[in-house]
């Protein structure tokens, strides 16, 4: 079943999925997958696995430091594909997506990149710099395998833009917050709100949020205006302070209602 | 061809979150450059402040000892600020004012497009914020003074290798958040659309000048041009004033550090460690491993310390209009020291570059040929760097007394 299609069905089940992130390689491959068993287990709908580059230029300093220290431990490519490979294997109640920047894809060769994603059971890819305008080979490539090229929206895309974009994307929209970087907070307020619904009016497809989320509550404020829920920074952040077995209790806490 | 692809190069790889601000700078870019009161009005600021035109000055002696073709000097050392980086600069406030932008950020290797950027924003009163790498930081001191004094915040960028790469992802970093009332002064021919178009244009007045000095000067188009190539902003500056010309041959010099062979080199077009990739917002050859992770670069030059290339420049170079030449830091400093004992100017450790390329070839070409040298900018600011290469006692001895004098108090 397509990434669509399956977040259709859950969405029937529970009003707000939850996507997680985390970067290959840091702390290591060991912790990252002790990590993703914590969070499948406790219902996690999508993981992001962000494949570590030198140059990532929308992340902020959280997720900056976690790709330079993955590379600085000797993470590799190839390396990244054959985990995920086993992560597909291990947790096939998972949806894992490829998060990373469009160097990594386009040195390994973009075709081959996205065979192998098929192969081994990804279902699809979040590539930040790569715009559709420069992507029309990437996004055919990806539609005939089926995977989901998702596509962003963000609070300075106007309404036709939103529609533009969603049209050539797949999977669910990834809605930025708010201006900026990865890893701040954004309060939950009425310009959220109403952004949140200029992006349900441009689009069919499930709409994903991610704004720093860490309780149950900021989870709650979604149901009715998203369907999905980002927790980037945050379990980062949690791994670095209490270790990986506090991603469990995390995850617990904010899908408990 | 795509809009602002040069051969198989350049393109506008930009977060999502960046689109709507470059639709607004490509369509006030587009109006001005369409617009020739705008043009004018740049030539006219830079003859005010920025005493435009620099001079072409015949290096006699230099000619004289080398024997061999007459070399003439392109001085961008005398525009304001010391180096070409004030070319674009002042072109692209201009281009913030009619933008209506209050605030403007770079990234600066050198320090010289950062006090250029910084003195640009005093004169149009912008608030500016300047991003250097922490290695940068700690090589041109003196820049960093300068920015402070003239009212930019300067933030050391800590992370990666800390030169002009990272300088440039931390100011794409403000931008995402901060553009509405910001615009980023990118400050070479490189990065996203219409940045290598733009900057390139700005330059572009080092090669009208030239070409127009040289015909006056000897009457006939000059046979080789030099340039030093860090992002390529100088190179293309220059070269666009003869590149309708092809019996001028253009040489573009990269940082060919302690050898090519070494590694710690900064030579994207004649290494085998280059290879084409999309970092930085564009698509050139970036000195990168099989896995597409950038490499550490090195120069003697922080100007010239640099992963990628202008997809310009690329381009020019793949078609072999442009042919690529690498100075390592040692020929760089003798051909510095030549400069100044010869001529009495004194060129940035980047210009040097070119400088150093010039000198092998000269001697090879006969008396009645001529080629220019861009002299990118001046060397004063390097005096940290130069004194600790060329190792002189004196200098030494002056800091390690003004340390003693500071710490005492
Ligand atoms: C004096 C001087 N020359 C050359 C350069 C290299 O830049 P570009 O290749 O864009 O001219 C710099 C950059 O800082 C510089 O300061």
């Amino acid at each position: 079943m397509n990434l669509q299609d399956d977040l259709r069905q859950r969405l029937t089940r529970k009003p707000v999925l939850l996507m997680t992130h985390l970067v290959l390689g840091y702390p290591s491959l060991a912790v990252n997958h002790e990590v993703i068993r914590q969070m499948a287990e406790n219902g996690v709908d999508c993981i992001e696995l962000q494949i570590p580059f030198s140059e990532p230029m929308a992340d902020g300093p959280v997720i900056l430091k976690a790709n330079q220290e993955a590379l600085a431990a000797g993470i590799k490519v190839r390396d990244c594909l054959a985990f995920a490979a086993e992560m597909v294997r291990e947790f096939p109640q998972v949806n894992f997506l490829f998060m990373t920047y469009y160097n990594v894809v386009f040195r390994f060769g973009l075709e081959e990149f996205i065979r192998q994603a098929a192969e081994t059971g990804m279902k699809g890819f979040i590539i930040p710099d790569l715009p559709p305008e420069e992507g029309s080979e990437y996004l055919r490539l990806a539609k005939e395998q089926d995977l989901a090229a998702i596509m962003f929206f963000t609070p300075t895309s106007t309404d036709a833009r939103m529609r533009e974009v969603a049209s050539q994307g797949g999977g669910f929209i990834y809605c930025v917050a708010r201006k900026g970087v990865t890893g701040q907070h954004t309060e939950v307020d009425d310009s959220l709100a109403a952004y949140l619904s200029r992006c349900r009016k441009a689009t069919e497809l499930p709409l994903a949020v991610g704004f720093g989320i860490a309780s149950r509550e900021d989870v709650a404020m979604l149901e009715g205006r998203a369907d999905m829920a980002v927790i980037g920074t945050a379990t980062i952040k949690l791994v670095d302070r209490e270790g990986a077995a506090a991603v469990g209790p995390f995850i617990r806490s904010l899908a408990e209602s | 061809m795509k809009k602002g692809y040069f051969g198989q190069w350049g393109g506008a790889f930009i977060p999502e979150v960046l689109h709507q601000t470059f639709a607004e700078l490509n369509a006030a870019y587009e109006a001005a450059r369409a617009d020739a009161s705008f043009w004018q009005e740049y030539v006219d600021l830079m003859a005010n402040y920025s005493g435009r035109p620099t001079p072409l000055t015949f290096a006699e002696n230099l000619s004289n000892q080398l024997g061999g073709a007459r070399i003439y000097i392109k001085r961008e050392d005398l525009n304001h600020t010391g180096a070409h980086k004030a070319n674009n600069v002042m072109g692209q406030g201009l281009l913030v004012r009619r933008m209506g932008k209050k605030r403007v950020i770079a990234e600066t290797g050198a320090g010289q497009h950062g006090v250029a950027t910084a003195t640009m924003a005093a004169r149009f009163g912008f608030a500016c914020t300047i991003y250097m790498g922490e290695e940068d930081v700690a090589r041109q001191r003196p820049n960093v003074f300068w920015m402070e004094k003239l009212g930019a915040t300067v933030v050391p960028v800590k992370d990666g290798s800390r030169t002009l790469k990272d300088a440039i992802n931390e100011a794409f970093r403000d931008w995402v958040a901060s553009m509405d009332t910001t615009h980023y002064v990118l400050g070479t021919a490189c990065g996203p659309h219409p940045f290598p178009e733009m900057v390139a244009w700005f330059q572009s007045i080092i090669g009208q000048e030239a070409r127009r000095q040289i015909l006056e000067q000897r009457g006939a188009m000059p046979d080789r041009v030099y340039a030093c190539v860090g992002g390529g902003s100088n190179a293309m500056g220059i070269f666009q004033g003869f590149l309708d010309q092809p019996e001028v041959e253009l040489i573009g010099v990269e940082a060919g550090g302690k050898g090519l062979d070494t590694g710690k080199h900064a030579s994207r077009m004649l290494s085998d460690r280059a290879a084409a990739g999309v970092a930085q917002g564009y698509k050139t050859k970036f000195l990168q491993d099989s896995d597409g992770q950038m490499l550490d670069t090195h120069s003697i030059s922080a100007g010239l310390d640099y992963v990628g290339i202008s997809p310009i420049l690329a381009d020019l170079g793949e078609k072999g209009r442009v042919r690529f030449e690498a100075a390592t830091d040692d020929e760089v400093l003798a051909a510095l020291q030549l400069t100044m004992k010869t001529e009495g100017i004194i060129p940035a450790l980047e210009s040097a570059h070119a400088f150093a390329q010039a000198i092998k070839e000269a001697p090879q070409m006969s008396r009645e040929q001529a080629i220019i040298i861009n002299m990118s900018g001046r060397g004063d600011k390097d005096i940290f760097t130069i004194a600790h290469a060329f190792n002189d006692p004196s200098w030494k001895e002056f800091i390690v007394r003004r340390a003693e004098e500071y710490r005492g108090k």
